[in-house]
């Protein structure tokens, strides 16, 4: 038995090079992007900050209305936002809502052209889904610590980790999507003069478009879980107070912040979804 | 015009190897046990001639599908040609460059799917659109377009709705318009009405006719229906294992299958629904002639006197000499008289019989106002049989 512990393969100790190495190498490429991503989602918490709170709640009222066409929804959007404001989160929120609106964004952007890519190449796909499995369940913490050293405190490593744990949802269902269209439209488009691209643009992504936008309803939840965990590597938000509660056994601020987090939660999901679903 | 040369299609990972086999004549399953690759299509060569349809007929499997198919590069051709009218003259399509088989699927060839294959977001007119889009045409020449094909199947109020609201006959009308939209010469059709109730495919074959009465277009329709191959096609390509078995007339097809295989697709068949007068005739040439009197019938001394005209002529029964009348089509049977009667070429098997029957007379056929033959019972009973009867 002893053969066994006698001599531990150094698998953390590797993992450490290959940070370190990282920070020897190319820490300023990483401080760059640290820099650029902070300097973006910094400029988007202004921008949204600089709306007085009572314009913000109009226009997300008037949004839900022109998305939804009914009324029940804009009023518990207005409503919730202005109890969080009254509770004194205001701020706190929409630093919530750039970073989970940004890690969305992000996520889009890349997840969905590699689900298309994925869906178009087998082989490509049968690469990915390990990773994606991966990036699913490793617990969030654990990737927490490289991208801490990697990025520094603050809102990047918290950004940082929200993508790479939301990003499989757009890509996943992208993939699903793409893939499930049906082969006879495909036909139809080849038949009619499609060009691979127009074929791409005018039937498969039209054709797999509600579960495009199921993966980024996803990804939007998915982003919004990670709210606490990025507070803990010094992202602003709603996640703030909660870690603080926890730390001083706070019960009244971790239930208002919690409340705050499940109001914001429940508008996005509902937001997020079109008036067909 | 369309022509397939010699073409074999087979599926499967590299597909040259089954060619060797298919020359050495070994069969499907054969093939696909020995390479895990099936063999669709082989040696299968048709022309179909410009303004006519073609059915490609046989049982699921039967590689029907799969040959349509190629005309269009929907499905690869292993070996062979297709031969299609482009602007520079008969090309083989596989021959071609992406960009120029993009060009002749936009102006030459299009299809209509048995699923319809519509685009359910999209607005029926979208849909009669979208080839048109891909051609880069002016919006106002699209709309234009669109509205005509619309109103040609008679769609023209649910422009704007979208085919999950429509029924499965008026979705597969938006599929024949969209396609008739491209104005292109050649129409592939793919079981197109088989998704439908009969009730609804029979209004939809009587509907593709009368268009194709208008628009003269050269249409290759897969079916397995063989009633409807013998309603729409002028010519008739029977499959059978990747096969071409018989391709002919349906007339011939009925009256003279090619092999059993043939014989037993066609013989629950009511020949008087497709056998016309010219199938059926016996031709002046191969009648007995005696003192310039043709003879229809020795047992009956039954004879036909030509006359300068064809209603001039006349016949005689016995020492009874009998005039001719004229059946045009629109005109009620029961209101012949008890006369010999001359019919057109094109009429249907079942009209001479009830003609025969009615006017207890045999019945004389007419091309361009000449008689040409005469069809007396033994020929009615032959095609009715299939067999040959000695008369007397």
């Amino acid at each position: 038995m002893s053969l066994i512990t006698e001599h531990k393969i150094p698998i953390g100790d590797w993992a450490e090079d290959l940070i370190d190495g990282l920070i020897a190498h190319s820490g300023d490429f990483f401080d760059y992007i640290a820099m650029s991503l902070e300097f973006l989602i910094q400029g988007l918490i202004d921008l949204l900050s600089s709306l007085h709170p009572l314009v913000f709640i109009v226009l997300v009222a008037a949004f839900a209305v022109w998305r939804l066409r009914h009324w029940g929804t804009p009023l518990f959007c207005a409503l919730s936002l202005l109890l969080i404001w009254n509770l004194g989160y205001w701020q706190q929120t929409i630093e919530t809502l750039s970073l989970v609106l940004f890690a969305t964004g992000s996520c889009v952007l890349i997840g969905v052209p590699v689900g298309i890519a994925a869906a178009h190449r087998p082989l490509l796909y049968r690469f990915l889904r390990p990773i994606l499995d991966l990036m699913q369940t490793i617990p969030t913490f654990v990737y927490l610590i490289p991208t801490l050293t990697l990025f520094g405190l603050g809102v990047v490593p918290g950004l940082i980790s929200t993508i790479v744990f939301a990003i499989a949802a757009p890509i996943r269902l992208t993939y699903l999507g793409i893939s499930e269209v049906p082969s006879e439209l495909l036909e139809a488009g080849k038949a009619f003069g499609c060009t691979n691209r127009n074929l791409l643009v005018k039937v498969e992504i039209p054709a797999a478009m509600s579960s495009i936008r199921a993966g980024v309803t996803q990804c939007i939840m998915l982003s919004l879980s990670m709210v606490v965990i990025a507070a803990l590597v010094g992202a602003d938000g709603l996640g703030k107070p909660v870690v603080r509660a926890l730390n001083t056994v706070d019960i009244a601020m971790g239930f208002e912040a919690g409340l705050a987090i499940v109001l914001v939660a429940i508008m996005l999901d509902r937001l997020s979804k079109s008036r067909h679903q | 015009m369309i022509e397939f040369k010699n073409v074999d299609v087979v599926f499967g990972k590299q597909p040259e190897r089954a060619i060797q086999l298919l020359d050495q004549g070994m069969s499907r399953s054969d093939i696909l046990d020995k390479t895990g690759l099936t063999a669709a299509v082989r040696n299968a060569s048709l022309s179909v001639a410009e303004g006519e349809i073609c059915v490609l007929m046989g049982l699921s499997g039967s590689g029907k599908s799969s040959l349509l198919r190629t005309a269009n590069g929907l499905n690869p051709i292993t070996r062979g040609e297709v031969r299609l009218e482009t602007d520079k003259g008969m090309q083989n399509f596989l021959a071609l460059d992406e960009a120029e088989k993009r060009k002749v699927r936009m102006e030459r060839i299009t299809m209509v799917f048995q699923k319809f294959a519509l685009m359910p977001w999209m607005t029926v007119a979208q849909n009669v659109a979208f080839g048109l889009e891909q051609k880069g045409l002016e919006r106002s020449h699209i709309n234009e377009r669109v509205m005509h094909q619309l109103d040609l199947v008679g769609l023209t109020q649910w422009a704007k709705k979208r085919p999950s609201e429509l029924s499965g006959g008026m979705q597969q009308r938006v599929g024949l318009a969209r396609a008739l939209a491209m104005e292109t010469d050649i129409i592939l059709m793919d079981e197109p009405f088989s998704a439908l109730d009969p009730l609804i495919r029979n209004q939809l074959q009587d509907e593709l006719l009368r268009l194709q009465d208008q628009l003269r277009k050269t249409v290759v329709f897969v079916s397995h229906d063989l009633d409807e191959a013998l309603k729409l096609g002028n010519h008739i390509a029977i499959m059978k294992d990747g096969e071409i078995v018989q391709h002919d007339t349906p007339e011939n097809i009925v009256l003279n299958p090619a092999d059993d295989y043939v014989r037993n697709f066609v013989a629950h068949t009511n020949p008087v629904d497709v056998v016309k007068a010219n199938a059926l005739l016996r031709p002046l040439s191969e009648l007995r002639t005696l003192d310039d009197e043709y003879c229809l019938s020795q047992r009956h001394d039954y004879w036909l006197n030509l006359g300068e005209t064809s209603l001039k002529s006349s016949v005689r029964y016995g020492s009874k000499k009998h005039e001719l009348q004229n059946w045009p089509p629109e005109k009620p049977i029961e209101t012949l008289q008890k006369q010999p009667t001359l019919v057109h070429m094109n009429t249907l098997m079942k009209d001479v019989m009830e003609i025969r029957y009615h006017t207890g007379h045999g019945v004389l056929v007419v091309d361009q106002n000449k008689i040409v033959g005469y069809i007396g019972d033994k020929d009615i009973y032959h095609a009715m049989l299939g067999k040959l009867f000695e008369e007397d």
